[in-house]
């Protein structure tokens, strides 16, 4: 039997951003890539233990899981403390789907009073203070790829991308940054 | 660069986070293998490619996933509406957009409206 | 004193503060805050360029970005150099180099001002008949000679160092210019609080009110009200002010483009700031505040240096402190022009007189004129100048007729009136009106959610202005939900009403005359070039422009189109409005690529998808090749070898013992639900619900019209669960394709699809020692044959992490695929590594892969299909269910054209000589001697040499094709026939009995 195999994320090792607005990655997490009609959304919150919302453009947040609003019948969860989402979508009799996709994506978190400027070098949602309040969330682009964003707090955001994807993100969110801030 | 009201999200968003998807309401038909080569052809291969009011659809593929289906002018670019997938095709007969309007003589003719006579 | 023509006291520039530049060489002082225009101007200097065509002497017409002829080459080193950049638009910094365009050897003596002397034969359209004979001579002898006499500046050579920045943003009001309408609307919808962008293309807002000294608004001075407003309004969090940015293009749905300026001023910019900023703005309103500019008069040589537009002198003086002649006269059809003759000789200056064209001008100039004792001739016009490369003298003469009096000038300054700036309202389709009394083009049908306002909507009066323009920036506000703030007042006064303009040739310019009276200054186009163009029968707006080229130069006909459509209706007798305008067009000023570009560049410019595998595969000498926006690996050299040596050895290696393959990039989609298998009933010819958990199949998938679109293996985990993989450049698409299909066609299906592409790093072990080396490494499989067969997929662990096993093969051994989750990828590769390499099993990359798969006749969809090929031209009808009543494409495949005889079928080729390797894409024939053009059969979509065979092998799509076995072909090339032998496709192991060692 050999060694467990380790672990080695996307970007590893990559720091950038401004004084305005920092550029982490994000530590690993579980997701769930959920789909399921309106009548199993009642017995799916209970499992997961947050209201999985049904508004577009929202989330719910719950002690470092996240249940992101991404389509009328699919959602994004995120658990940032790894916990087995899996397992738990599969105690669920009510007809859904769930796909593990906790190695799919990574995240990069963008915080500091210019994130949104930083954001807004390629993203073109409108990220105002009402439009885009705490806990909005949203599939959209950030220049020529796919992201999720998720507006964790006033000045802080996590962008989810796909692994392959995450050196460009993070590089047009750095560089992004930089001009934001000037 | 289109704005896009997307009525799953219900807002407006810009054309990047969409795809266009051809016409809409050509209902695939039930009973497909059994077609004559003219059903199929009208299915598959023959648009009217209208000038004025088309209705079309559209994919919020960098949103919320969902095919809808919208209204939109092919002269001036305007949305008159869009719908979600499934829902009837609306009857638009009254809608006149802004442009069809017909030129007055004061009205100064621009390229779209010269080059037609300057063949 | 920085130029000799600075005016002690005059002007808003800052006498200490200097900064040096050269032009074409020469050493000039300037103040900071100059344009190069008014820095050359302040030092007598107003030749700055040769023209397009003629190569006439130029100089600076104007004191804003309508600028046709002032065009410099301005560079800050080597690398940073920007041609055609307008001298009055070009701030001046220190150190800066500026070089005049388009003339050789030197500007004062130019030999293509040969040109001019050669005229006749420029004529309008002279490219189109002159040149015409013999055909050949256009490209090697015309063409380029014209290039190099008539052109614009050189583009620069070196990479541009500079970076570009980008911003999306979004307002309730987007305010286009900041002169008094501007301001007044930005302020008027700020403080009903809506989100206010405003923007301006000069370095200050005021616009007007940088020369008009005569305005006051609530009591202040027009320019110090204009700065403190916008003083006021940066200070708001609800606005963003932008200056030095140009509303450069207006988009559907109020999406505008402007571009921001942000180091092309600096001396010594910071390396962070970007050079541009391109904004990219959704706006809810858009108020267009974008003014006036003046038009020229077109009379004989209108265009030597000295002559420019009264407003530009206004401002040179006014805000550069700058007089451009000490002895000026004024030719105007405008009451507006003798504001430059009072401030001027106010300041000092000699007037020598006023040529006005009209028999009465306003009484409140006249009145003026006499008091400050500068003559004034009505009812007169300039006929004609002199002057080689200043203007020394002007002609004039009473209208209708009469002798000449020559009046000795070095600057004349003219206007023909204003024409209404509604390039970004046409720009938004909008459906511009002519306003008969005053002569102009105005804003009529709108068709976005925009006003105009102030003078580019025709409205001139100050005090109207303001209250149209607050009255619009409540409104907008208002219209987009913003209901707070106090109502906001202004009072504007000002000395004078202006009245009157005119378009058209002026007096000895008109019909019958030859002479070059310029109507389009930048590409030298005159009012009898515009005459010439209706007589040869243009008589569409459309085709004068392109016959003349009027209007088509970089300014794209800000000063010349009225003159012009005023020319053609002369000669045309059918009133403007009858001819119409000409589409004014995005961008309103030209706007540099790196802007355009901004962050896409270098590593930016395309996302590199690497896998997780990748920096492995780098480490151990792989070559990748892109596949999409994948790196993969393509081979893996070993010292002294070329490509075709180590794909040798990793094609022999892999059938000899086992190879490694990163397979990560294959697509991979999640199908879950309790319908998921009659969904892929529908969405492949395969049947699916017959495959039982834990089994895979090779699927095909069609578009509706019967052609392969598609295909890969589908894995069955569970009765709800299938893992579909795809191929890597369809990915994207097949997932569209089949939401689409879910979402509008079969939406009553209970099933989902989700990409799992990235999820799972792939790790391929292809070869007969392929379960040797994996056995160890696995947890919870049954790894032997019987247990484990061909075609079958198991769920385990490898490694301590879970894994999703298949056991399939795209080489035609025995192999597996092994996914795990992507983080633990290259931990998974090394461990599998450290056992393959010692079993003697190498890492192959995608040539490998395709010469193996190539020997036992697998297909790559989008290279051995083309979008015309069905599954039964491919040989892959085994593959297409006969029970199913309905799949994408089971009526397609029906169509007359797809089940007729002689389709071109894929097939095997051999080579009669068995070391010749065909070309890719090489056509086919069937008799190599048949006359040209020859009947193609088809071509060669596959060809490898074949290290496992010891000959090349080749797959073709040929007409007939499984009909054709054992026949001879031939393939022409340019330097020899190569005869082939059609043979079916597979050539290792035709039993396949390796797949179940």
């Amino acid at each position: 039997m050999a060694d467990q195999a380790l672990r080695k994320a996307p970007l590893v090792g990559r720091h950038g951003g401004s004084a305005g607005a920092r550029v982490t990655p994000a530590g690993p997490a579980t997701r769930l890539s959920l789909r399921a009609g309106t009548d199993a959304i009642g017995t799916l919150s209970l499992a997961f233990g947050l209201e999985l919302p049904q508004r577009p453009k929202t989330s719910a947040s719950v002690s470092g899981r996240h249940a992101l609003w991404l389509g009328p019948d699919e959602w994004l969860l995120i658990d940032e403390n790894g916990a087995d989402l899996m397992a738990i979508a599969a105690g669920v009799s009510a007809l859904h789907s769930a796909t593990d996709v906790s190695h799919r994506n990574t995240a990069i978190l963008v915080s500091g009073p210019d994130a949104a400027g930083a954001i807004a070098s390629s993203c073109p949602l409108d990220l105002g203070k009402t439009i885009f309040p705490v806990g909005a969330a949203a599939r959209t682009v950030l220049g020529k790829i796919e992201i999720v964003l998720l507006r964790t707090g006033e000045e802080e955001y996590r962008v989810e991308c796909w692994r392959s994807f995450s050196p460009y993100a993070f590089g047009i969110l750095a560089e992004g940054a930089e001009d934001a801030a000037l | 660069m289109l704005l896009i009201y997307c009525p799953y999200c219900e807002e407006e968003r810009s054309e990047l986070e969409f795809r266009h998807g051809g016409d809409a309401h050509i209902a695939r038909p039930t009973n497909m293998a059994d077609i004559t080569d003219e059903e199929f052809q009208d299915f598959f291969f023959l648009r009217d490619n209208p000038k004025g009011l088309i209705f079309e659809r559209w994919r919020h593929i960098h949103g919320c996933g969902r095919f809808f289906n919208a209204a939109r002018d092919t002269v001036s670019d305007k949305f008159v509406m869009s719908y979600k997938a499934g829902e009837p095709k609306p009857d638009l007969s009254g809608a006149t957009p802004a442009t069809e309007k017909p030129l007055t003589e004061k009205v100064g003719e621009t390229h779209e409206a010269t080059e037609g006579t300057a063949k | 004193m920085s130029g000799a023509n600075r005016i002690a006291g005059q002007g808003r520039l800052t006498p200490a503060k200097t900064a040096r530049f050269t032009f074409d060489g020469k050493t000039y002082q300037a103040l900071e805050g100059d344009t190069v225009a008014s820095a050359l101007l302040a030092n007598g200097v107003h030749l700055v360029g040769r023209s397009f065509k003629y190569h006439r002497p130029r100089g600076i017409l104007s004191a804003g970005p309508e600028e046709p002829n002032a065009l410099i080459d301005v560079s800050r080193d080597v690398a940073r150099r920007q041609p055609n950049v307008r001298a009055p638009v070009q701030e001046v910094f220190d150190g800066m180099k500026v070089e005049s365009q388009n003339r050789w050897p030197s500007l004062s003596f130019d030999i293509g001002g040969v040109n001019n002397l050669l005229s006749p034969f420029f004529a309008a359209g002279f490219y189109y008949k002159t040149f015409m004979w013999p055909k050949a001579a256009w490209e090697k002898v015309y063409e380029p000679f014209i290039r190099k006499a008539a052109g614009l500046g050189v583009a620069p050579t070196e990479e541009d160092p500079d970076h570009y920045a980008n911003r999306y943003d979004h307002c309730d009001v987007l305010v286009a210019g900041a002169g008094v309408a501007g301001l007044a609307a930005a302020l008027a919808a700020a403080e009903a609080g809506a989100r206010v962008i405003l923007v301006d293309e000069q370095p200050e807002v005021g616009g007007a009110l940088h020369y008009d000294m005569s305005v006051t608004i609530d009591g202040q001075s027009g320019y110090e009200w204009a700065q403190a407003t916008a003083a006021k309004l940066k200070a708001m969090e609800n606005v963003t002010v932008l200056t030095r940015t140009t509303a450069f293009g207006y988009y559907n749905h109020n999406f505008v483009g402007l571009v921001e300026r942000v180091t092309d001023h600096l001396a010594k910019p910071d390396k962070k700031l970007p050079r541009e900023r391109l904004w990219q703005v959704r706006a809810k309103r858009v108020i267009l505040a974008t003014g006036s500019i003046e038009r020229h008069m077109v009379f004989a040589n209108n265009d030597r240096p000295g002559i420019m537009l009264a407003s530009a002198a206004r401002t040179y003086l006014n805000h550069f402190g700058v007089a451009v002649g000490r002895k000026v006269g004024v030719y105007t059809a405008s009451d507006s022009a003798y504001e430059a003759a009072f401030d001027l000789k106010r300041a000092g200056v000699t007037i020598a007189a006023i040529v006005d064209n009209r028999e009465k001008p306003g009484d409140a100039v006249l009145t003026e004129a006499r008091r400050l004792g500068i003559e004034v001739l009505t009812g007169h016009s300039v006929v004609d100048t002199k002057g080689k490369l200043r203007v020394s003298s002007i002609s004039v003469a009473r209208n209708g007729g009469g002798s000449a009096r020559a009046i000795p000038v070095d600057a004349l300054l003219m206007s023909a009136g204003w024409t209404p700036s509604v390039h970004l309202f046409s720009q938004s389709r909008g459906k511009v009106a002519y306003d008969a009394a005053s002569g102009r083009f105005l804003p009529g049908t709108y068709a976005q959610d925009c006003l105009s306002v102030g003078s580019c909507n025709g409205t001139d009066g100050l005090q109207a202005t303001i209250e149209e323009s607050l009255a619009a920036g409540e409104l907008m506000a208002r219209a987009t939900g913003n209901e707070g703030g106090a109502k906001v007042e202004l009072r504007g006064e000002n000395a004078f009403e202006w009245t009157g303009g005119m378009a058209g040739a002026g007096e000895g310019a008109g019909v019958d005359t030859t002479v070059k009276a310029f109507v389009d200054f930048q590409n030298d186009v005159c009012a009898k070039d515009i005459r010439l163009a209706v007589r040869e029968g243009m008589h569409s707006i459309e085709h004068i422009k392109r016959f003349t080229t009027n209007g088509m130069a970089t300014d794209q006909g800000k000063l010349s189109n009225i003159h012009g459509l005023a020319i053609a209706s002369e000669v045309l007798n059918r009133e403007i409005p009858k001819i119409g305008l000409t589409t004014f067009r995005a961008p309103y000023t030209p706007v540099t690529f790196g802007a355009l570009i901004s962050h896409s560049r270098g590593e930016l410019f395309d996302p590199a998808r690497k896998t997780p595998m990748h920096a492995w595969e780098e480490a151990h000498g792989a070559v990748f090749e892109d596949v999409g926006n994948w790196k993969r690996a393509w081979y893996y050299p070993r010292s002294g070898e070329t490509m075709h040596d180590a794909v040798n050895r990793e094609c022999r290696t892999v059938r000899n013992a086992a190879g490694l393959f990163d397979a990560s990039t294959l697509g991979k989609i999640e199908v879950v639900g309790p319908d998921a298998a009659e969904f892929l009933n529908l969405m492949y010819t395969n049947a699916w619900d017959t495959l039982k958990p834990g089994r895979c199949r090779y699927g095909i998938m069609l578009r509706e019209d019967g052609f392969v679109y598609d295909d890969g293996v589908v894995g069955r985990l569970a009765e709800d669960r299938f893992h579909v993989t795809t191929t890597t450049g369809g990915a994207p698409r097949v997932m569209n394709h089949m939401e689409d299909y879910l979402q509008t066609e079969f939406p009553h299906l209970k099933v989902w699809l989700t990409s799992t592409t990235e999820q799972w790093a792939v790790i391929a072990v292809q070869g007969p020692k392929a379960r040797e080396i994996l056995a160890p490494l696995v947890e919870g499989i049954d790894m032997a044959n019987e247990a484990f067969p061909h075609m079958s997929v198991r769920e385990g662990k490898i490694c301590g992490v879970p894994t999703r096993l298949f056991r399939m093969s795209f080489t035609g051994e025995a192999g597996f695929e092994v996914n795990v989750p992507a983080d633990y990828g290259q931990a998974v590769w090394e461990a599998i590594w450290a056992r393959a390499e010692p079993l003697g099993a190498c890492a192959y990359g995608t040539e490998t892969m395709h010469v193996l798969r190539a020997e036992k006749g697998y297909i790559i969809v989008g290279q051995d299909t083309d979008g015309t090929v069905t599954p039964h031209d491919a040989s892959l009808s085994w593959a297409v269910s006969k029970k199913k009543t309905d799949f994408v494409g089971i009526r397609g495949l029906k169509r007359p054209d797809l089940v007729k005889e002689g389709r071109k079928q894929l097939v095997g080729l051999l080579t009669k000589d068995p070391n010749v390797v065909l070309e890719e894409g090489a056509q086919i024939v069937a008799d190599p001697n048949q006359p040209k053009p020859m009947t193609m059969l088809g071509h060669v979509t596959s060809s490898y040499w074949s290290e496992n065979c010891g000959r090349s092998i080749a797959m073709a799509l040929v007409a007939g094709g499984q009909a054709r076995l054992g026949q001879t072909l031939y393939v022409p090339m340019p330097d020899r026939t190569i005869a082939v032998e059609v043979s079916d496709m597979v050539f290792v192991d035709k039993e396949g009995g390796r797949l179940n060692g």
